[in-house]
């Protein structure tokens, strides 16, 4: 029997306000534990909830880019449950009017669009972080990410495969990062995704029984946790037994997921209307003063980049895969670099540059002017590629420019025809015996020669113009 | 014979301390020595800051001493609730559960209290969280009523009654989620008044139920009532509730004219309910208006039956999420016994609450639970609004609504304890204003036969506590009635 999986996501967005979402703490995830608490994040009788308009902002601004319809008018609901990482043993979130709801995000999978519907974005506060491993059997409680402002995105059950499913985390990524809402960190846990995964028989109507897989730490977890679930399931199928509605966690080590814990009963949050706080009414206005300040949207911008530097899809797709790369390369190009080959030295050269010291574009020393201008000089032939491959190493590390790099090392390709015929013929009678074998149709000492007039040279020959003058000079 | 100081006003004394005819740490003094004198009796204080109290005493005397102006209330001795947030002493809400917690922070409403001067004599004592219609409630102990010291002193701000009534403070603050101010006041003979919901800023009050909670005074007179709102109210940043309007100068609202005023009575409030001492005693004092030139109409509240029922829906179902904090993990009592932490949270609560903080508890977490939240929590909602509609369209006859504050007057100890919905039905007039989020005060007319007091209360429109207390001010004047000293003295 066929199966078709039905996998929908809920992905928890750390927002990167600078202050948790109902309290004036600061949200830096790095400080020791419990030192960014006040009173009111930590629960403490009396204190009362302020929701941080910063967090509204850029929620809408989330919503907008996905094509949700945002609430003109939305609340805030209590959400209970007694948990020790729960400073008030309720969490505010939202229950039955998300600020959010109703939008799709296109993906491309294997060179095919697909829409994943949005269901709702909705606002929560985020809880504390429990640790178990204290000495003597002690847990351990720390506030520092309790009440952090979360926004938590659900998919409609759309996706259809693990790569689907990965597509659209990394679409889902990528807007993030162009709103700058977030710096989408799964191993700190700014951005954590849940996938709700059940199969059918392929044609059937009716959903299978779920799973949840949670905790799941990188993209490549989600994506290999999805399809040994997607496998799991079937195997459990086939053998003629039931799949259980479950948690399940994964497993990166053993690449396996397993069981977390039954849902034998839904729980009941009891959820209700927050009283603390008054309603969220997002006008016209202010929707629109959030939609004139979003960025130009990776999909349009990749359109955009293609058609007016006349690139590749690929490289149009490579070039825009983050907001701070596409600003990057349309400097250089606004810079003068011919497109094309910026987008050459951008994609392959510096990028490799920034792998291998794992560095972000927004780090790089070489600033777009001074690409723009070691293109410039290959253009002009005043230095080969070969020789701007080396330049381009040294800008990387010192910041300096092409040409002062070529400057202070005299490395002005040598292209002067005059020059260089001088220079290859003082070779050629240093080395008669090859001049010999060549003429005698040894064509392979060609090479030899070659190399000969660039250490004469200290490797500046124009490599074009020095081939064909010396094979002009050992014609016979 | 000149009044002691402890029988003068909050007015007087700001007044004689910013003249420097004395000063605030002479006041303090002869108030401390008061609440020596008469606590042991009356058991309204459950916390003397002594030490504390003349220090900030000592603080006013030096900006005097400076002279730097005094802030409105310059040497007024307060007393607190006990679940406002305090930095000095402890907030313990009456309950095991908090006997030993020390807040972190000080309540907005005592920072403004500080900043306008006053000066802080203590804690007084309430119900258990705020439950309550007597202050049996409380776990630290029984207050009583300095009228009768057999009888209580109505719930649940009882110490902050008390404690006003017998002279041991001139100003304390209560809180009032379903009457809590204004029944005790008229309990025990003084002048309570719950503002506008947002009126004052709930940061700092422990919440029982967060929609009708509010801060308030308890004073011995009108004007004391409006000299310590001024102080109270406006915007609070830490309040996202709270309303950012204008603060009138509420002493400038006691003109002693209410010509033309047109006050309504709820024809709901007079029937059987209401016991025939009270009823006499209301009657009376609207008499009291009308001769101040009052126009009297009636007024209608058809769905006024289900106050009480919505309330303890509402309340309940809000008080179950605001206590659920109280678990053993951060703070307060934790049982030493337990082994796991679902054990520590049901030993910690079984052990840390009181009887009727449990039994409000389980009914609010029934009434939200999933199958029920329509059919309870939805439709009080629902009613809740309808109630606040019969309040609009009775405020489109009349400006101030009169009634009784509590249908019967006080009561002896423990003749209620047993019967939970008998004592609810203390609240039974008091209650709408909240669940309406309109002002409402009590203010004394007369004593009964048994020498107990009674109460008028009346309400005004959102944010009209202006009215609301030139109103009770005028009746003040008019009938001279305020309740002097009670047999205490
Ligand atoms: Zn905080």
């Amino acid at each position: 029997m066929e199966f078709e999986a039905v996998i929908g996501m809920e992905v928890h967005v750390e927002i990167n306000s600078r202050s948790k979402v109902f309290c004036a703490c600061a949200t830096d995830f790095h400080a020791p534990p419990n030192t960014n608490v006040c009173p009111i994040c930590l629960g403490m009788p009396g204190t009362l909830p302020v929701l941080n308009v910063d967090m509204v902002d850029k929620s809408v601004a989330v919503g907008l880019a996905l094509n949700c319809a945002i609430s003109r008018w939305s609340k805030m609901d209590r959400k209970n449950y007694f948990y020790p990482d729960l400073a008030k043993n309720y969490q505010i979130s939202q229950y039955d009017l998300p600020l959010c709801h109703g939008g799709w995000l296109d993906i491309e999978v294997d060179g095919a669009p697909r829409r994943i519907g949005i269901t709702r974005a909705h606002m929560e506060e985020d809880t504390a972080r429990n640790t178990h491993t204290l000495a003597g059997g002690q847990s351990g409680v720390d506030f520092n990410r309790c009440g952090l402002p979360l926004l938590e995105i659900v998919t409609e059950p759309d996706i259809r495969s693990a790569k689907e499913a990965h597509a659209y985390l990394t679409a889902l990524k990528q807007i993030l990062q162009y709103l700058g809402v977030s710096d989408c960190n799964m191993e700190e846990g700014s951005l954590r995704a849940e996938a709700n995964i059940s199969i059918r028989p392929t044609g059937q109507e009716a959903f299978g029984t779920k799973t949840e897989v949670k905790n799941v730490a990188s993209f490549s977890g989600v994506f290999k946790a999805i399809d040994y679930e997607i496998s799991r399931q079937a195997q459990v199928l086939r053998s003629g037994g039931k799949v259980i509605q479950e948690t399940r966690g994964w497993d990166a080590d053993r690449g396996v997921t397993f069981s977390q814990r039954l849902k034998e009963s839904a729980h009941d949050y009891r959820y209700f209307p927050e009283p603390d706080l008054v309603p969220i009414v997002v006008d016209e206005a202010w929707e629109q003063r959030i939609r004139e300040s979003l960025p130009e949207l990776p999909i349009a911008r990749k359109a955009r980049v293609e058609s007016q530097y006349g690139l590749s899809a690929y490289d149009a797709g490579v070039i825009t895969m983050t907001r701070a790369l596409a600003d990057y390369y349309e400097a250089v190009a606004a810079a003068g670099a011919d497109p094309k080959k910026a987008a050459n030295w951008l994609t392959v050269e510096l990028q490799a540059l920034l792998t291998d010291s794992k560095q972000e574009i927004t780090e790089c020393r070489v600033a777009p002017a001074a690409l723009a201008e070691l293109v410039a000089l290959i253009e002009s032939g005043d230095i080969s590629g070969k020789m701007a491959k080396d330049i381009l190493g040294d800008m990387f590390i010192t910041g300096k420019t092409a040409r002062a790099i070529v400057a202070e090392k005299g490395l002005v390709q040598i292209s002067d025809s005059g020059e260089l015929a001088e220079i290859i013929r003082r070779v050629l009678a240093e080395n008669p015996a090859q001049v010999e074998q060549y003429r005698a149709g040894k064509e392979k000492v060609l090479g030899f020669l070659v190399g000969q007039v660039m250490r004469a040279t200290q490797g500046k020959a124009n490599p074009q113009i020095l081939n064909d003058l010396l094979r002009d000079e050992l014609a016979p | 014979m000149t009044t002691p100081w402890h029988y003068k006003s909050a007015m007087e004394i700001r007044n004689a301390v910013r003249n420097r005819a004395v000063t605030a740490t002479e006041i303090t003094e002869h108030h401390l020595d008061r609440i020596a004198e008469v606590d042991g009796r009356v058991d309204a204080f459950t916390q003397i800051w002594r030490d504390e109290a003349l220090a900030q005493a000592a603080a006013v005397d030096e900006k005097a001493r400076q002279g730097r102006e005094l802030g409105p209330l310059a040497g007024v001795p307060v007393g607190l609730k006990e679940l406002l947030a305090t930095r000095s002493g402890k907030t313990t809400c009456a309950s095991k559960i908090l006997e030993n917690y020390r807040s972190p922070y000080d309540a907005t409403v005592v920072r403004k209290l500080a900043a306008a001067d006053a000066v802080f004599l203590g804690k007084v004592n309430m119900d258990e969280f705020a439950m309550g219609s007597s202050t049996e409630r409380s776990t630290i102990k029984t207050t009583k009523n300095p009228w009768n010291l057999k009888c209580v002193p109505g719930g649940s701000s009882g110490g902050s009654a008390a404690a006003v009534t017998a002279g041991e403070c001139a100003v304390s603050l209560g809180s009032d989620t379903g009457g809590s101010i204004r029944q005790p006041a008229c309990l025990c003979g003084c002048v309570g008044i719950k503002p506008t919901y947002g009126r004052v800023s709930r940061y700092g009050l422990v919440a029982f139920a967060s929609s009708l909670d509010q801060i308030g005074p308890l004073t011995r007179t009108v004007e004391d009532a409006a000299l310590t709102l001024n102080t109270l109210c406006g915007r609070d940043p830490m309040d996202a509730t709270s309303a950012d309007l204008p603060v009138p100068d509420f002493t400038k609202a006691l003109t002693g004219d209410i010509k033309g005023l047109r006050v309504g009575l709820p024809r709901e409030y007079f029937t059987d309910a209401l016991g025939a001492e009270m009823r006499e005693k209301v009657e009376a004092a609207v008499d009291v208006l009308r001769r101040g030139g009052a126009e009297i109409v009636s007024v209608s509240f058809p769905h006024a039956q289900y106050a009480i029922a919505v309330y303890y829906i509402i309340c309940t179902a809000e008080a179950s999420a605001n206590l659920a904090r109280f678990d053993g993990v951060r703070y307060g009592f934790r049982h030493p016994a337990a082994k796991s932490v679902e054990e520590m949270y049901v030993l910690t609560k079984s052990e840390g609450f009181g009887p009727e903080v449990r039994r409000r508890i389980l009914l609010g977490t029934y009434v939200l639970s999933s199958g029920y939240y329509d059919a309870y929590y939805l439709k009080a909602q629902k009613v809740r609004r309808l109630i606040k509609r019969d309040f609009d369209e009775a405020f489109e006859k009349c400006d101030v609504i009169a009634g009784p504050t509590s249908p019967i007057p006080s009561f002896e100890f423990g003749s209620k304890t047993d019967n939970p919905m008998e004592m609810y039905l203390a609240d039974i007039y008091t209650i709408s204003v909240n669940l309406a989020t309109l002002p409402g005060i009590s203010i004394p007319c007369g004593l009964t036969a048994s020498g107990l007091p009674a109460g008028l209360q009346m309400m005004a429109r959102p944010f009209d506590e202006e009215t609301l207390l030139r109103a009770a001010h005028c009746h003040e004047r008019m009938s001279g009635i305020t309740l002097g000293p009670p047999p205490i003295a």
